[in-house]
């Protein structure tokens, strides 16, 4: 009894709630003939797709920059080397490496403005990121329609130039880290290995990389500003390393996303994307100032397993659409209390 | 404390940077948008007569030192739950509108304490917390007014109702009410109508925050806005005050959609309010207010400022480029943008204040 309430106190009750609904829904599943083995293998997908971005998370969390709620600058600069690796028209591996090739030094140096930013304004980085990422989304907006990309399977067919707001991947590289292993169960379940490697190489790195001198010196930065500069880190470069490091893992996160989604989004597709990923690292166990790789491992199998299973469970329940709606209460509700709990803590 | 010249002018530009872009972006987007001058005035008119109300809403829990209520969304949705059900009763007319405000007013009242129980919560990063808020309530709202609405809440009208028997369609129809502050008292000058009613009861509202800035209760909300444990110290309940100010910002704000949507007369059911919320702040901001300071001439400077740009905008992008969307995505930006910068702005003047302060203190060297 004492280890289960502590169990409780330690992962919280809403973390709780939300495990013990989806794992409602999977109960339910087969008796509203949902396929369970179909609901298996969506949710095992959309943990690959969206893995990499929550990892992006877990950098700034760290180094006390709150959560990078500007992500999609870091999606941007993804977006930017997909386009161009079509552009220039490769297909499998080769295409999603060039794709991350041209995407990571772009977000290098996004990451190193944006961090440069965050150093100025220490105590108001969330509402800031925010802001930041929702305007140079609405400003690649302008971009997307004036660069001089020319592939036609990218541009408006009537125009002649201005990029398409989806543009398909398939013929060039769709699934191509997918299906690097994978396999197929039946009909219905499919197993996209590939994907799960390269999300466990990331995940590998940067639990090397925290535990690494600079790793370390970031975690202190975090946790305590003031004695990491007393025991002469350089805070303000431990904060731009973070920030770059989170934009990076945006990019190459959204990159994996497209391959395996088929589509790239442009214009207003980044806008909300950084929302889930906060989320999922929060409902993961995760608070504004901690976070490890066991919470973005479970706080994306629990989210995205959530978006997964309510759109077909409860629909042949209810008989209408309620996905969005539970997707809007849990994600932000989870945001919210995370903020609100931070506080409590450090007050005691 | 003396500053040098160039200090003087650089704190100027710092403090007053954003309305400074503004007139220099509207002195040259006007010309290329090839706009009348009295099509122009009689816009901004209607506009102020129809913003100004929901940006003076985001004053109080600023003077509280709360930052921009990103929750005041919460009061809006309020109002339009009110207008939803006065549709659904076919109440016309200025009548209609009292009643909506009737019916809404202690929904924003317990949306608005709510709100701010939550935030002394989170006290220190307020403006991200009730700015999530904003997008929870928007969930919940929609569970509402999507699945409730028609099925557990009776609503009669089957205009109001989607096709499948409940949740309310996307658009609502405001013919009911439509115009009916705006033309209860209004006159011509120079071909320019001016809606008399409603910039008197901005008047009256601008009055109102006069006199409560003078109130006991009003300035203690100053106190707490300047240092929390002073006045906690002096014996003001801090945390009653600033779920005060919230509530007021609310309700208000629950008023100001209502006036915005009989302008309007036609109402998005579900991105009214988000929109309303992102408009507001981002007017006040373009009058060269800060997170920490707004006045009233602040207000109106930042409606005039941000909607000669939203108008102008897309024309000026036509006819510079030779493409509406382009402008249409310009404005995006700039809004979003402002905001942006004005955060930034913020928190780096307060960290230069800061520094300022110290060397001040270290007296002439």
């Amino acid at each position: 009894m004492e280890r289960i309430r502590s169990f409780i106190d330690a992962a919280g009750w809403p973390r709780i709630i939300i495990a013990l609904f989806l794992l409602g829904l999977f109960v339910v599943a087969p008796f509203v003939q949902v396929r369970l083995d179909a609901s298996i293998s969506d949710t095992l997908v959309r943990f690959g797709m969206n893995g990499v971005m929550v990892l992006a998370m877990v950098p700034m969390v760290q180094a006390g920059c709150g959560l990078n709620f500007g992500l999609p600058l870091g999606i941007i600069a993804g977006l930017l080397g997909a386009i161009t690796s079509i552009e220039l028209e490769l297909t499998g591996i080769l295409g999603v490496l060039v794709a991350m090739c041209i995407a990571i030094p772009i977000a290098a140096v996004f990451g190193w403005a944006y961090g440069l930013l965050l150093n100025r304004v220490k105590g108001g980085e969330m509402m800031i990121a925010t802001y930041v990422g929702f305007s140079s989304v609405a400003f690649m907006c302008i971009m997307w329609l004036l660069l001089p990309y020319k592939s036609p399977n990218m541009v408006w067919g009537y125009a002649g130039t201005g990029l398409r707001t989806t543009i398909s991947v398939d013929g060039y590289w769709i699934r191509a880290i997918s299906d690097f292993l994978s396999f197929q169960q039946g009909k219905y379940f499919y197993f996209p290995t590939g994907m799960f490697l390269f999300l466990a190489l990331l995940c590998v790195l940067m639990w090397l990389f925290m535990r690494t001198k600079t790793g370390t010196a970031m975690t202190t930065v975090g946790s305590n500003p003031d004695y990491a500069r007393a025991s002469g880190v350089d805070v303000d470069r431990m904060r731009t390393i973070s920030v770059i490091l989170s934009t990076v893992l945006g990019a190459i996160g959204i990159i994996v996303y497209q391959q395996s989604f088929g589509f790239i989004q442009l214009y207003m597709g980044p806008f909300y994307m950084a929302f889930p990923a906060v989320a999922s690292i929060l409902i993961g166990g995760a608070s504004v100032n901690k976070a490890t790789i066991l919470n973005v491992i479970i706080g994306t199998i629990l989210f995205q397993g959530i978006l997964t299973m309510t759109p077909s469970v409860i629909n042949s329940i209810v008989q209408t659409d309620m996905s969005e709606v539970v997707r809007i209460v849990v994600s932000n509700g989870m945001i919210l209390y995370a903020l609100t709990r931070v506080v409590k803590v450090k007050s005691r | 404390m003396k500053y040098t010249l160039r200090e003087q002018i650089s704190h100027f530009l710092v403090q007053y940077a954003v309305p400074i872009i503004f007139v220099l972006l509207s002195v040259f987007a006007i010309p290329l948008s090839r706009f009348s001058t009295q099509y122009l005035v009689q816009e901004m008119v209607a506009r102020l007569a129809r913003d100004s109300f929901l940006v003076l809403s985001l004053l109080i829990p600023i003077m509280a030192g709360m930052g921009l209520n990103f929750g005041m969304v919460l009061g809006a949705m309020a109002g339009e739950i009110g207008l939803i059900f006065i549709t659904d009763w076919n109440v016309m007319g200025i009548q209609g509108m009292l009643l909506a405000m009737i019916i809404s007013t202690p929904l924003a009242i317990f949306l608005g304490w709510m709100c701010g129980v939550i935030l002394n919560k989170a006290k220190g990063r307020e403006m991200v917390t009730s700015f999530i808020l904003g997008f929870f309530m928007n969930g919940v709202y929609q569970l509402v007014v999507l699945y409730g609405f028609g099925n557990i809440i009776p609503i009669k009208n089957p205009a109001l109702v989607l096709s499948r028997g409940f949740g309310i369609r996307n658009v609502t129809n405001l013919a009911g009410i439509r115009h009916c502050l705006d033309d209860l008292f209004s006159f011509n000058v120079m071909g320019i109508t001016i809606p008399a009613a409603t910039f008197l009861v901005i008047g009256a509202f601008c009055l109102f925050i006069t006199w409560f800035s003078r109130t006991k209760l009003g300035q203690d909300m100053r106190a707490v806005g300047q240092d929390q444990e002073v006045s906690d110290s002096t014996g003001i309940p801090v945390e009653r005050t600033r779920i005060i100010s919230i509530v007021i910002s609310t309700v208000l704000a629950c008023y100001g959609q209502i006036i915005f949507l009989q302008n309007i007369g036609t109402m998005n059911t579900y991105n009214s309010h988000e929109q309303a919320g992102m408009f507001a702040i981002a007017s006040l901001l373009v009058g060269g207010a800060s997170v920490s300071r707004a006045t009233i001439p602040n207000v109106f400077l930042g409606v005039i400022l941000f909607h000669l740009m939203f108008v102008v905008s897309p024309m000026a992008g036509k006819y510079l480029i030779g493409e509406a969307q382009l402008g249409e995505f310009f404005r995006v930006f700039v809004s979003y943008g402002v905001i942006a910068i004005a955060l930034v702005l913020y928190s780096w003047r307060r960290h230069k204040e800061r520094e300022r302060a110290r060397r001040s203190l270290r007296g002439a060297a």
